[in-house]
């Protein structure tokens, strides 16, 4: 048996970097409050004391200013991994990951490249408001030239955290803030995990749950609520929604024939509508029952507690979605 | 680009030589713009066309300035700067009819033109979108100890936009190898920049302790000289330098752009044709020193003229790229 150890998931992440920025001197990361401070979640915590303030670098609180020299520094032969403190500010580096970064390789005839990674977080409950609680993670997946990942344990994270800062190509990485102190088995080598490669989380015959990011818990419970009125639930963590392992998705549904798809993205236009689609579209004969679709509530994320509970999908809305497949 | 000294040669002779060197660089863009314009009259080239005519002299002079594996940052109006750091007519022509044999395989366009043979960054159809790139160009010259420089072309357009000033705020913070070179044409499009622009240009880098100065941008021996200053600067490591040269451009905003009297004056645009003609003000200088007679420039127009013309009728002629290809080079 190879040795292992329990890790958060922000451990990990903090793990790759670190190893990553030990494999390859070209990797530095850049972000707010990043160095000393390690992040507001702490995550970056020690990395400037091995890696000094060039390679973890302080930037002043300019996003689409330092997202833009990680564009040219990638271009010109670093690797940088930029930190978007909470990903709500995501929205001011549109310009610099959609018209510039994804579009570089493909404008110049595939003459330059852009290997960067962009850290954000997503995720509400936090009780942080409207401007503090989104999960934006579809917006990227709309735009061809970025791959876009949503580790759901520690173990994945460390694994395709180390995927992305090797990609060739600019990868947009969400961390649920709310998973950051999650425990899991991490592997003490050196391992990576392929984008584009699905995990099936718990093996099921009956429905399938198509889950990402701390959704996957929240199937992961409703799964174990199911099992107890006989109904046993498969659940698919994509892990990359960019890539898209249709594959794993598609064999899943073709032995259940029936499909949940659970997102913390919101429900209007986003990662449900796309991964449901690619289902009905590719195994529609093959089902039981019409795709059921969860997201997030169509609503700014509100700050009071029990308003802001209501807007994230929970363990029995999974549940009775499923539950009502079986009628 | 600088050349090898060959010690045989007198100062003189080798100045002389970089003038004419220079002189022939701006005839070719000149002449580049001139059949870029007819080429999308005869419906030819698709798109649109910026033209760089009037303003040939800064392109010229900074990148004169500069070593070949220098970067640069280019704009809308990017085909001067491209062909200033060493860009190639034929493939320059063949990009702006979207073919296969493009500098960018015909995905760019003319305003996407990019190059890493050149150093060449990509010109950007983002008003400012560059600003961030150049500056992570110098970023990592710095960290990798390159030696190299970024210098960042834009319009006085772009000083509206605030990437710009996050990016000269971390260049002058962190001392970064990267010029900001504002060609400032007076016009955002159909707009005077009396309209858009408040305060002073130049003391708007100074706010960032970043030195800067405002020249005439259609004097090639000023914009080269204050350049190489200016680049020498840079890269012994004294950290980020503006420079706005002032000029005009002959042309619309694009080749479209041809009822133009709601925004400036007939009298205006003459005036800057017939007195501030950047080839016709390095011509008349070099004759008047004596540095070359009116037939060797006559001669050098026309070489150039046939060596543009040839180029065009390899783009013409060049096949446009398979539709399978659209899928590729998405990603590396
Ligand atoms: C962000 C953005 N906004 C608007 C435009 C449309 N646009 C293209 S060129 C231009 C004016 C640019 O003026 P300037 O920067 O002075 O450059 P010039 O055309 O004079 O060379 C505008 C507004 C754009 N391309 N990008």
């Amino acid at each position: 048996m190879p040795e292992t150890r329990e890790l958060t998931l922000g451990e990990a992440v903090r793990e790759a970097l670190a190893e990553e920025m030990r494999r390859d001197s070209t990797v530095f990361i850049c972000g707010e409050d990043i160095a000393e401070a390690g992040t507001v979640f702490k995550v970056l915590s020690g990395l400037v004391d091995e890696f000094g303030p060039e390679r973890v670098l302080d930037t002043p609180i300019s996003e689409p200013g330092f997202t833009g020299m990680a564009v040219g520094a990638a271009m010109t032969g670093m690797r940088p991994v930029v930190d978007i403190m909470f990903g709500d500010f995501s929205t001011l580096v549109m310009d610099q990951m959609v018209n510039q970064a994804a579009k570089v390789h493909y404008m110049s005839g595939g003459k330059w490249k852009v290997p960067m990674v962009m850290r954000a977080t997503l995720g509400a409950s936090r009780r942080s408001a409207a401007q503090h609680s989104q999960s934006l993670h579809a917006w990227f997946c709309h735009i061809p030239g970025l791959k876009v990942v949503l580790p759901s344990t520690p173990y994945d994270a460390k694994g395709l955290m180390k995927t992305a800062i090797r990609d060739e190509n600019p990868v947009v990485f969400f961390e649920d803030k709310m998973m950051y102190k999650l425990k899991g088995p991490v592997p003490p080598e050196d391992y990576t995990i392929p984008l584009g490669l699905a995990d099936v989380k718990r093996k099921g015959d009956d429905v399938t749950i198509v889950a990402t990011s701390s959704m996957v818990q929240v199937a992961l419970g409703a799964a174990t609520m199911l099992d107890a009125q006989g109904i046993s639930a498969e659940v698919i963590d994509p892990r990359t929604l960019w890539p898209l392992d249709e594959e794993t998705i598609l064999e899943s549904v073709k032995k259940t024939a029936r499909a949940i798809v659970v997102d913390e993205g919101y429900f209007r236009y986003g990662a449900t509508a796309e991964i449901a689609s690619v289902i009905a579209e590719k195994c529609f004969f093959d089902l039981d029952w019409p795709v059921k679709r969860i997201g997030a509530m169509h609503v700014p994320i509100p700050f009071s507690p029990p308003l802001e509970d209501a807007t994230v999908p929970t363990e029995q809305m999974v549940f009775d979605a499923a539950r009502n497949m079986f009628e | 680009m600088t050349t090898a000294v060959d010690p045989s040669k007198t100062q003189a002779q080798a100045e002389a030589e970089q003038w004419l060197r220079m002189y022939r660089q701006m005839l070719m863009i000149r002449s580049f713009e001139e059949s870029a314009n007819d080429l999308y009259t005869r419906a030819l080239m698709p798109g649109l066309a910026h033209l760089y005519i009037g303003e040939e002299a800064i392109a010229v002079g900074v990148c004169q300035s500069l070593n070949p594996n220098d970067y640069i940052t280019s704009t809308h109006r990017g085909h001067g700067h491209c062909l200033a750091k060493g860009a190639e007519l034929d493939r320059m022509f063949a990009e702006l009819l979207g073919k296969k044999a493009g500098y960018c395989k015909g995905k760019g366009g003319s305003m996407h033109i990019a190059d890493p043979e050149t150093g060449n960054l990509g010109a950007n159809a983002i008003v400012g979108g560059s600003a961030g790139i150049a500056t992570g160009a110098a970023l990592s010259a710095k960290r990798l100890k390159t030696n190299q420089v970024a210098v960042c072309f834009f319009g006085d357009g772009a000083m509206g936009q605030g990437l710009l000033y996050e990016v000269m705020n971390m260049a002058a913070l962190w001392k970064l190898p990267v010029i900001y070179v504002c060609e400032n044409n007076l016009y955002n499009e159909y707009t005077h920049n009396s309209e858009t622009l408040a305060g002073d240009m130049v003391t708007r880098a100074a706010g960032f302790g970043i030195p800067g100065e405002a020249i005439d941008g259609q004097d090639v021996r000023k914009v080269y000289a204050t350049a190489k200053e200016i680049v020498n600067r840079v890269r012994g490591g004294a950290g980020p330098a503006f420079l706005v040269c002032n000029t005009y451009r002959f042309h619309g905003h694009h080749v479209g752009d041809v009822k133009r009297d709601y925004y400036r004056s007939k009298e205006e645009e003459t005036m800057w044709k017939t007195q501030r003609d950047p080839v016709k003000m390095l011509a008349d200088w070099l004759i008047s020193e004596k540095l070359a007679d009116r037939a060797a420039l006559d001669k050098m127009h026309a070489e150039v003229e046939a060596e543009v013309k040839k180029a065009v009728k390899f783009a013409i002629d060049a096949p446009y790229p398979g539709v399978d290809e659209v899928h590729d080079d998405i990603y590396a």
